[in-house]
């Protein structure tokens, strides 16, 4: 495939930056394969990845916290690949986010003003946290509601991001009795394409790689019907799960340090939630592969399922029946278009020996295939 | 000319803050209104449920410090139930607490604090020869050569140049307020990156133990990490699905190594780059260790047991109070008397039952939404009335600060040798006395010689975590009193710990094996509440009085004084109650 030179590019794009950085085009292919690999793109079109991104200016950011508790910002501090700092210095150009700009007050208003005109229609809006309608006093920043904050932010976006649980479904703020008459946001703006990445918080390769999908080819990746990229949310963390094959021999932990604990054996019992739960936890894992929360000894609490909180005690079993391990290619098989992409991607990791291994499967496995 | 100086949002911190400042003809503050602007209802949302899912609840409560409520939260129904839990899962639980103390200081020093101390743009006219020279007559730190400094700049550089400054848009660069010179900015902005790659990697300890971080994982009895120390286990039958447990937890010989790894990694960037990054930076500003100082009244719950929570003796960090300035003299803290802490919602836009003037005890603390501020949009709030979603803790009736200043503080005046010891080199350095701790950079300085502390720790409770585990002990979790059926029909407890940003209390009242009643006091409260009853004023509030400010549109100095408290204001607002939904009149904007 014939693509021009990523650094031969425009001054003020993503590649003339790169080059004067002094990275290198094959460190720079690199990064482009993994995340070709993250996105379960065929191999070919990391080149094409890696020129779309180095012409790009870097894309207008405005990240909007409403009533949240900023864990989806920390989340996305301890993304590995791409890293924080690959995203703003080299990616994006985050002009409005509370935690981490210098500036305050109006100057920061400014700043999100600023962004919105020189970039309208095309910024991309990220939001986390839920929306109160209860009163519009219930949530302000600089004296706007959230509410009105978000419908003027929302007007000039090309896209919104919606991350965390409490932004796509309403989260901790929505749960019972919802004192604050918390919303999402896809309960208020419903003229905008909107990318849900739930999680509480999400996985910080999952909010990366999407960002990566959207400013590499312009487009928002393929969802489910939940509005959830489904290359990430396409399968439930039970059927991935590195203990799976102990729920299907029947060995359960009972308690939480009893000697089928200390072997790993399936928490099920102690009302792990993953047979129901749709996100990337256990093939990504968290921290740089290092750990999940099944891994360390704690059923999932199904965090990035809408009304997880309303769903019944963390420690209670489950009592539904549980698909059995060949529903998951089917389901991906009716999905249409996605099968391509789930099964491929199941596939490679497959090949990886991965699941048969136990072993854990990061980013840098997915990018070892590649090579 | 009197003005009126709003700063809202209050950028690089947790939530949503706002400040509103009066000064007079010269530019001095004179009276500062500190208030926090976004409301969830936590607490009510976690009545009547599991008082053994309450945990993840809390820990909602705040993603920043994302570990401390919910440990909080655990600890309370424990003390509430009276579960004692395992040796081991207090050493676990010490080493996740240590290494979010470690983690959160760093982080808020380079990526929330710094800002206000080091220009960005000024770095580029560094020169990264001298740069090297600076840094490596300050630490042995490795990453410090010329090569390394021009990397940094160059990455600057070039974000500068392209024209879209990103984060670093309209900050305040070449505020005359900004006293570093051109390599000290650079050697800081490299180590702002370069903590942002080290904070990353040290969360590995919490992956662990808790699956992720943020937010890992924790159970009522202990922790829910078994130890995985037993090599494999054979399997029966042929293929994946038949195979035994090749790898068990996380917490198996791999993943201690990685703890172990960690500690180094914490202490070593500790050592090496945040503590002669503080004691360098602050250097050029004495003025700053001259005020900022608020209430003068210091208070610690203590935490970091060397036996078990119900031991305050073997805490590493002792209870207490300091009352104006005194060190020679600790107050004990009964937290079950009715008038030692009460909260009070004079300023706040909360209702009591028995007026507005009276404090109630968290046990039998009401929490009515009132919201009578002005109707968004709005210029200014009525900060003559109520103006905040923050309560006002108070102890027998007094404003108090809590947070590593108060720990620094408690620690010295019990006489903590090693805490004496780095108090007097950091005050040497400084060529300052011991009044300036009561200061904006006391503060910060306080919050990085505990980091030391910590940091110092962490490798003996991993090495009796260890040692337990050789000696055959795997306990950790007490299963005797997990099932409801156990529980009295009543029970009340507190969960106290020191959370990074200050003492932390949770108070549970469990009803027929429900949530009856759940209330959180936090740090941030006691800190940034606004005035109460008497019209006394909170710690931020009295920290900014006086506050010369050179220019209002660029109210540098009063994000330095805020700043210093590391702001964590979801966490300070996080109450409502059922009936106060009937009385709010519901308005979609």
């Amino acid at each position: 495939m014939k693509t021009a030179h990523p650094f031969t590019s425009e001054p003020g794009t993503v590649g003339e930056g790169l080059a004067q950085r002094g990275v290198s085009r094959r460190n720079f292919l690199k990064y482009c394969s993994t995340l070709a690999s993250l996105l379960a793109l065929p191999a070919g079109m990391a080149p094409v990845l890696a020129a779309a991104i180095a012409t790009a200016r870097r894309q207008s950011v405005i990240w909007l916290s409403f009533q949240e508790c900023t864990g989806c910002t920390e989340s996305i501090t301890r993304s590995h690949s791409p890293t924080l700092e690959n995203l703003i210095f080299d990616l994006i150009s985050l002009d409005y986010h509370h935690t981490l700009q210098a500036a305050s007050a109006e100057a920061a208003e400014q700043a999100r003003e600023q962004a919105m005109h020189d970039n309208v229609g095309k910024y991309l809006l990220i939001v986390d946290g839920s929306i109160p309608l209860g009163n519009p006093g219930y949530s302000t920043i600089a004296g706007i509601s959230n509410h009105a904050m978000l419908l003027d932010s929302a007007r000039g976006a090309a896209v919104i991001v919606a991350v965390g649980t409490c932004a796509t479904y309403g989260g901790i703020p929505k749960a019972d009795p919802n004192p604050t008459g918390a919303v999402s946001v896809s309960d208020i703006v419903k003229d905008k394409p909107i990318i849900n990445i739930p999680g509480c918080p999400p996985i910080p390769v999952v909010m990366t790689g999407v960002l990566a999908h959207f400013l590499t080819f312009g487009k928002i990746p393929e969802l489910d019907g939940l509005g959830r990229p489904k290359v990430f949310y396409g399968e439930t963390i039970h059927d991935r799960c590195y203990r799976r094959p102990f729920y299907d021999q029947g060995k359960f932990a009972q308690s939480f340090d009893d000697e089928a604990a200390r072997r790993g054996w399936c928490l099920f019992k102690l009302g792990c939630k993953g047979p129901v739960t749709y996100n990337a936890c256990a093939t990504t894992k968290w921290n740089d592969g290092t750990s999940f929360p099944i891994q360390s000894g704690h059923g999932c609490i199904g965090c990035s399922e809408p009304n997880f909180w309303d769903a019944g005690g963390f420690y209670q079993a489950l009592s539904m029946p549980i698909t059995p391990v060949q529903g998951t290619l089917a389901a991906a098989a009716a999905a249409g278009a996605a099968a391509g992409v789930a099964v491929t991607w199941h596939n490679r990791s497959k090949k990886s020996a991965a699941r048969a291994a136990h072993q854990k499967m990061t980013v840098d496995d997915l990018k070892r295939e590649e090579q | 000319m009197n003005q009126r100086i709003v700063v809202d949002p209050i950028t690089r911190i947790e939530g949503h803050l706002r400040i509103e400042a009066e000064t007079d003809a010269d530019g001095r503050i004179t009276r500062a209104s500190s208030a926090g602007t976004m409301v969830r209802g936590l607490e009510i949302i976690l009545r009547q449920r599991d008082p053994r899912d309450a945990w993840a609840f809390a820990q909602r409560i705040c993603g920043v410090c994302t570990l401390v409520h919910g440990m909080a939260s655990v600890r309370s129904v424990e003390d509430a139930l009276k579960i004692e839990i395992p040796a081991n899962a207090e050493l676990i639980r010490n080493l996740m607490i240590g290494a979010q103390y470690i983690h959160d200081h760093v982080m808020h020093f380079y990526h929330l604090h710094a800002l206000d101390w080091v220009d960005v743009v000024s770095a580029l006219k560094a020169d990264p020869k001298a740069t090297s020279t600076l840094a490596q007559s300050l630490s042995g730190y490795a990453k410090s050569s010329p090569g390394y400094f021009s990397d940094a700049q160059k990455k600057l550089k070039g974000f500068v140049e392209a024209g879209q400054l990103g984060i670093f848009a309209n900050g305040y660069w070449g505020h005359p307020g900004y006293k570093l010179p051109p390599e000290a900015n650079l050697m800081a902005v490299a180590h702002y990156l370069d903590a942002l790659a080290w904070q990353r990697d040290v969360v590995k300890l919490h992956a662990i133990f808790g699956g992720k971080n943020p937010h890992p994982m924790f159970v009522v009895g202990g922790v829910p990490c078994a130890i995985s120390i037993d090599p494999s286990h054979v399997g029966h039958g042929q293929g994946p699905h038949h195979r035994g447990g090749d790898s068990g937890t996380a917490l198996n010989m791999t993943g201690l190594q990685v703890v172990q790894n960690v500690i180094h990694q914490m202490k070593g960037f500790v050592d090496q780059v945040y503590v002669p990054d503080t004691l360098a930076i602050a250097g050029f500003y004495p003025d700053w260790f001259k005020q900022g100082e608020g209430v003068g009244n210091f208070m610690t719950f203590g935490d970091f047991p060397a036996k078990s929570m119900n031991d305050p003796a073997s805490f590493l960090i002792p209870r207490g109070v300091i009352l104006d300035r005194d060190l020679s003299k600790i107050h004990p803290i009964d937290v079950n008397a009715e008038g030692e802490i009460q909260e009070f919602v004079s300023h706040a836009w909360y209702k009591y039952s028995v007026g507005k003037a009276k404090g109630l005890h968290p046990y039998r603390g009401e929490t009515e939404l009132d919201y009578t501020g002005p109707q968004p949009p709005y210029q200014h709030l009525d900060v003559d009335q109520d103006y905040s979603w923050m309560k006002s803790p108070r102890w027998k009736g007094k404003p108090v600060e809590v947070g590593p200043l108060a720990r620094v503080l408690m620690l010295y005046a019990s006489g903590h040798v090693q805490t004496k010891e780095l108090v007097s080199m950091a005050l040497k350095q400084l060529n300052a006395p011991v009044e300036a701790l009561y200061s904006t950079l006391g503060r910060t300085a306080a919050r990085t010689l505990e980091t030391k502390l910590i940091a110092d720790a962490m490798q003996g409770w991993y090495d009796q975590l260890l040692a337990n585990i050789k000696a055959g002990d795997l306990k950790t979790f007490n299963d005797s009193q997990w099932e409801p059926s156990t529980w009295p029909a009543r029970a009340q407890g507190v969960g106290l710990m020191e959370a990074p940003r200050g003492g932390l209390s949770h108070w549970i009242v469990i009803e027929n094996q429900k949530i009856a009643n759940y209330q959180a006091i936090v740090p941030s409260t006691w800190n940034a509440g606004p005035r109460d009853a008497g019209g006394g004023q909170g710690p931020y509030e009295a920290s900014l009085k006086g506050h010369h400010l050179h220019d209002a549109k660029q109210p540098l100095e009063i994000l330095r004084t805020i700043h210093s408290f590391d702001p964590c204001i979801a966490c300070a607002v996080h109450v409502t109650d059922p009936q106060g939904e009937e009385l709010v009149q519901v308005k979609v904007y």
